[in-house]
């Protein structure tokens, strides 16, 4: 089982249950559960949609759209019925902290499903995991039978008139279905390709009705937003950036792990107090903020708060709280080069300039790590990368693109000391060293 | 290509699956809006227990949802934990993605198919143990992590990899007496 972290800087509010047992509905109950949804059915749509929006609740899965926002697109009137979809198909690289709230909260995604259902008309809503959270979908069925039990879902909610039904189920491997409309084709029972958008979900989504979709973190935050307020849940965060997210620390700090911190917490804290530094004492090399897809920052960058903004300006992005910190052993052709294996392994073939421009460059990468580099491939990968960028359906083409301009623009220096038919001139062993110890 | 893999055939009521799994799936197939929504979730399961997706259990799904098998190949040959072909009774999946990377995940990898004499999908002659290098698998801040089966495991080193192979193989042995 995954170990939990704490700190003192934490603010604990989507993670204020996990290690308590609230995966058991009583005890969930017991911890506050369930309160929101009834606030919720009493105080009508109207005023879920001006809580969520005043909470300044931005998407946990990475692009950081506004939740109340996003919701209050779905149209009030449907010939065909909505639904509520909760992106559990985590598979961002450096991205671990859905695993946690499946694991030890299911109750407050199946909440915040509710809440959502209640918010925009939808009686239907569905949990889609990814297929190596098998273990997650067992614990997360359950949740939902005993929810039913107990009489959450199904018909007459709370004795009130709406009714709402949860189905949850696993992918079976791909990255590419975390992307909405490839992961509603999935759901479908197709082959997991995007859509072409507009029509966006909100309009036309899951089997061609209303779709409100939403990352497992942000529909889990959802029940505390109402609790706590829209406004005061807004005030936690910075500006424009309401409320916690949750940080999966992982690479080379001292004490890697999943911390929530406030919004716009800044990364050099966040690094060197809250995880504790660099393993052994050595240097930092760089900093992946927001999971594989965005640019690497290098040590003089990471002064900065972490939210959407920010992160922004200082030219990466925030997001999906995987922060992965490289230490002064690795070599970044070689970090790179993992990088696109794994865009290239994931492309789903479908838009050329994804599927050949992966391709091209874990080909031009591996040969460069392996000492056959000439120096017209380090402008040449640089070129492919930007003509990759915004020529896709979807945003992998971009996710592979970015942070290997990044890595080329930042790490010149290393690309360069490859050439020459020289074997790769940072030793390899040294990152063997920390780990064995 | 045969006419089976482009017609839908007719329902029946022979199955090559277990009683309860059978049952499962007729269940399934009315759960969702659409019936063909049940695909994926029922591939997984046949594939769990059957060990892959063989051409037998290909039609029967097909069949059950009302689609052709051309269809469901189709889909399944998409998602990377689907296959066709047996795999071991243990199939190691060791992630050697970034974050995993960095604190030794590609040097597990290698010191699996040292100690298992095998490479990536491969088994070893016994069938009891499978290997593969795996994408991300969400334990990131818990690394190098390997997924046995469903089952995960964390923060590993060399050698408690090799207490973990050995408590498998000894698992196996047991069951198998």
């Amino acid at each position: 089982m995954p170990t939990l972290v704490s700190h003192p800087e934490e603010v604990k509010i989507v993670s204020s249950r996990f290690g308590q047992g609230a995966a058991e509905i009583d005890r969930y109950i017991e911890l506050g559960g369930y309160q929101s949804v009834r606030q919720a059915i009493e105080k009508g749509p109207e005023w879920i949609i001006a809580e969520m929006k005043a909470s300044n609740l931005r998407g946990r899965g990475g692009a950081g759209f506004p939740t109340g926002m996003k919701w209050s697109f779905v149209p009030k009137q449907s010939e065909k019925p909505k639904y509520i979809l909760v992106n559990g198909d985590e598979s961002e690289p450096g991205t671990c902290k859905d695993h946690l709230i499946f694991l030890h909260d299911p109750h407050s995604v199946i909440e915040g499903c509710i809440i959502a259902g209640l918010a925009v008309g939808a009686k239907m809503g569905f949990i889609y995991l990814r297929g190596e959270y098998r273990y997650l979908l067992t614990i997360m069925e359950k949740a939902i039978a005993d929810a039913y039990a107990i009489g959450f879902l199904g018909k007459g909610i709370f004795g009130s008139s709406f009714a709402f039904d949860i189905i949850s189920q696993t992918g079976a491997g791909a990255y590419e279905v975390g992307e909405e409309s490839a992961l509603m084709e999935s759901l479908e029972g197709k082959r997991g390709i995007p859509r072409i958008r507009p029509p966006f979900p909100a309009v036309v989504g899951l089997y061609g009705g209303p779709t409100v979709i939403n990352n497992a973190e942000t529909i889990a935050s959802v029940p505390h937003v109402l609790r706590i307020g829209g406004e005061a849940y807004a005030k936690i965060g910075s500006e424009r950036n309401g409320g916690t997210r949750l940080f999966c620390i992982s690479g080379h700090a001292e004490r890697n792990g999943v911390y929530e911190l406030p919004m716009g917490y800044n990364l050099k804290k966040m690094i060197y107090e809250v995880a504790g530094g660099i393993r052994g004492g050595r240097k930092l090399k760089a900093v992946v903020p927001g999971g594989s897809s965005t640019p690497v920052l290098l040590p003089e960058e990471i002064d900065i708060g972490m939210d959407f903004d920010q992160v922004g300006k200082a030219g990466s992005m925030l997001g999906s709280g995987g922060v992965v910190v490289l230490d002064e052993t690795v070599c970044m052709v070689e970090f790179a080069l993992r990088t696109i294996k794994f865009y290239q392994h994931e492309s789903c073939g479908w838009c050329i300039p994804c599927r050949e421009g992966t391709d091209w460059l874990k080909k031009t990468l591996t040969r460069f790590h392996a000492g056959a580099g000439e120096a017209r491939d380090i402008d040449n990968i640089r070129y492919l990368a930007e003509n990759m960028m915004g020529r896709t359906f979807c945003p992998l083409g971009d996710a592979a693109a970015m942070p290997t301009i990044a890595f080329v623009k930042k790490f010149r220096q290393e690309f360069e000391d490859h050439l020459g038919g020289r074997p790769c001139p940072y030793a390899k062993h040294s990152i063997n060293e920390l780990v064995v110890a | 290509m045969t006419l089976t893999n482009i017609a839908v055939t007719p329902k029946t009521d022979a199955t090559i699956f277990s009683p309860a799994l059978a049952a499962r799936f007729d269940k399934l197939v009315t759960l969702y809006p659409l019936r063909r929504s049940a695909l994926i979730p029922m591939l997984l399961y046949a594939q769990d227990e059957i060990g892959h997706l063989s051409d037998a259990a290909i039609a029967e799904i097909a069949q059950r949802i009302q689609i052709t098998v051309l269809d469901v190949r189709n889909v399944l040959t998409y998602y990377s934990m689907l296959r066709t072909r047996p795999v071991g009774k243990f199939n190691v999946q060791v992630c050697t993605n970034i974050s995993c990377m960095l604190r030794g995940g590609q040097e597990l990898f290698e010191h699996c198919e040292k100690r298992l004499g095998i490479g990536h999908k491969q088994t070893t002659p016994d069938g009891l143990f499978s290997l593969e290098e795996v994408e991300c698998i969400g334990a990131c801040s818990w690394a190098p992590a390997v997924q046995v089966n469903y089952d995960f495991h964390d923060n590993l080193t060399p050698e408690s990899m090799d207490a973990l192979l050995e408590q498998y193989r000894n698992n196996a042995g047991q069951a198998g007496q």
